[in-house]
């Protein structure tokens, strides 16, 4: 099987699992104590009975359960992700404004945690048994332990009410009417400690990982083999061990980026960051379900949209899997 | 063999200070309140105290004038019970689940993996936070939320495991000598996979305390219960006049944390004989 056809069934398979979510997603509302359409009504500010009435056929909720299910899903493919009250928009406009901000956070908060973390694992397992590998291995425990809001509220504390090195609210500065570059400059003093923080958790995870992993395989035969016939330890180190390490890693970075994602709901509220996260905590405080539910479907997509990255990156570290 | 465990256990020096630091907290959460006169929510003194205060709030007060040592102390509480409860429920449907699907194996297990993959590429904490919001907060909502988000890493290992253990022959043996399936999955495979069930649990716990206090900062905990993820949450939009408020439930969340995860490792090596040579 080639890496084009491995992609589309991959992309197959996430399409499946997010129709799945989507499944859950609607059980879950209907599994919600109260009648949803006293919800409406309410949101609507009426509630005699005949409004009821109207409301419920108007929202189909007269109908079998499996007919209802069948209405959602043909709006979930439509990308109709239902209407907020709250807020008086359609879920889908509210979601895809925030996207952006969310995207930049994750995102670079998800590289950043697979190539600081692969880096720090690689040198403490290149270092075994001395104070750098103890050092490392400190920090990725700690990191480990720490809620990533607590570590977040630390960071704001420090930086920006102690030492005033950085901003620690907002996406950028309002009202400056920055373009270009120093509007680029400024989103990125933003994104500093918010996207941080929401990595350094997963950086202790991939470092702890790269370290284990990287020992077993400087067990194996063929770094002997290697070592036997004089290459250079340290391209031993790069070229033989790291590239067999890693995929293991990979995969565990495929599993966490969901993990990532939902933790950046924490961050973005710790740092009033824009972001769908945000938008989700705002929802779960207004009680508005149709938003909530919208952004816990949007999230999983992302999730499995990071997976199809990791997969992708997969099939680069290792060639065997295009003959697979 | 218990001394052989405890003498490798006790070789990882950090597994031992986790030990000590989990000891201390699980006095204190017993013990504690005995100490105090007044509840977490009672409010015993001005507002905004710092700590070390003259008139003995030795970690200062909150908003509301609640002792933040008294909260502490209910925190801790709170944080092991949602830890472990959760985690055995967790392990309940993971095992199972896990136990099911590597024993028969073929379209059983090619169902219960996609289903288990399905729960792993949702993000868990949105599921967490949807799921509490939906059958409102409390501590059985909570431990619910955790444990359905926190069993597919269960589920995978014990499948493995068992689909190991099944080839072996004292399995066939007991197979023939007329064991029922139940029984033969209980009494003889279940015994050999428990050591890396046990190490994993200490680590869900840990996990699971770091999850039970992310939803309590957002406002999802149980709003008769004192924590310490709503300990910090209280604090964030006040970290600019109080940052003792947000410092003393952050530490004691790292610190148990710590050595949960410290005493996993702990657990690990005294379960694995083959550690014996190495270090």
């Amino acid at each position: 099987m080639n890496r084009l056809q491995l992609m589309l069934k991959r992309l197959f398979q996430g399409g499946v699992a997010i129709l799945a979510i989507a499944v859950v997603n609607f059980l879950l509302i209907r599994a919600a104590p109260g009648d949803p359409v006293a919800v409406l009504a309410g949101e609507a500010g009426a509630s005699d009975e005949q409004f009821v009435a109207q409301l419920r056929a108007q929202f189909g909720l007269d109908q079998p359960l499996s007919v209802q299910l069948w209405h959602y899903l043909s709006n979930v493919v439509q990308l109709d992700l239902g209407f907020s009250y709250r807020q008086q928009q359609p879920v889908l406009d509210l979601i895809l404004e925030r996207l952006p901000a969310t995207l930049l956070l994750t995102g670079s908060a998800f590289v950043m945690s697979l190539v600081l973390g692969v880096l720090l694992g690689a040198w403490s397992s290149r270092k075994v048994g001395t104070w750098v590998d103890s050092a490392i291995t400190t920090v990725a425990l700690v990191f480990y332990a720490t809620p990533l809001y607590w570590l977040a509220m630390m960071a704001v504390l420090l930086f920006t009410v102690q030492l005033g090195w950085l901003p620690g609210f907002g996406y950028f500065t309002v009202g400056s009417g920055l373009t270009g570059f120093a509007l680029a400059w400024d989103v990125f003093l933003h994104l500093l400690m918010p996207s941080v923080s929401l990595a350094l958790f997963y950086m202790a995870v991939y470092a702890r990982m790269t370290r284990a992993s990287m020992l077993e395989v400087a067990q194996m035969d063929f770094v002997k083999t290697a070592q036997a016939k004089g290459v250079h330890p340290r391209r031993i180190h790069r070229n033989h061990i790291l590239r067999n390490a890693l995929l293991p890693v990979v995969t565990l970075a495929g599993i966490q980026a969901g993990g990532m994602i939902g933790g950046a709901v924490l961050t973005e509220t710790v740092f009033s960051w824009p972001g769908i996260g945000r938008l989700m905590f705002d929802a779960l405080m207004q009680r508005d379900y149709n938003l909530l539910m919208g952004c816990f479907l949007v999230t999983s997509a992302m999730a499995v949209l990071f997976n199809l990255i990791t997969d992708f990156i997969y099939t680069l570290v290792d060639p065997r899997i295009e003959m697979a | 063999m218990k001394n052989a465990f405890w003498r490798r256990f006790c070789r990882n020096k950090g597994a031992v200070i986790g030990l000590g630091v989990l000891v201390w907290v699980a006095l204190v959460a017993l013990l504690g309140p005995l100490f105090l006169d007044y509840g977490p929510w009672d409010m015993v003194d001005a507002p905004f105290l710092e700590p070390l205060s003259p008139d003995g709030r030795w970690l200062g007060t909150d908003t509301m004038g609640r002792d933040i040592w008294a909260g502490l102390v209910h925190g801790a509480r709170v944080s092991l019970l949602i830890g472990f409860v959760s985690t055995v429920v967790s392990l309940l449907i993971g095992v199972s689940l896990g136990a099911i699907a590597g024993y028969f194996g073929g379209w059983v297990d090619a169902v219960l993996m996609r289903f288990t993959e399905l729960f792993q590429s949702v993000p868990s904490f949105a599921l967490a936070i949807v799921l509490v919001a939906i059958f409102e907060p409390s501590v059985a909502s909570m431990v619910t939320a955790i444990a359905v988000v926190s069993w597919p890493p269960v589920a995978r290992l014990v499948r493995g495991e068992f689909m190991a253990l099944r080839q072996r022959d004292f399995v066939s043996a007991a197979l023939l000598a007329g064991q029922s399936t139940p029984r033969v999955i209980l009494t003889q495979i279940l015994p050999n996979a428990v050591s890396p069930i046990v190490v994993m649990a200490s680590l869900m716990v840990a996990s699971a305390i770091l999850l039970e206090s992310s939803l309590s900062f957002l406002g999802l905990g149980d709003p008769n219960q004192m924590s310490w993820g709503y300990m910090v949450g209280t604090a964030r939009t006040v970290m600019r006049q109080a940052w003792w408020m947000a410092v003393f439930p952050g530490v004691s969340i790292v610190l148990t944390v710590l050595a949960l995860n410290l005493v996993g490792e702990g657990l690990n090596d005294g379960m694995n004989a083959r550690a014996d040579g190495k270090r």
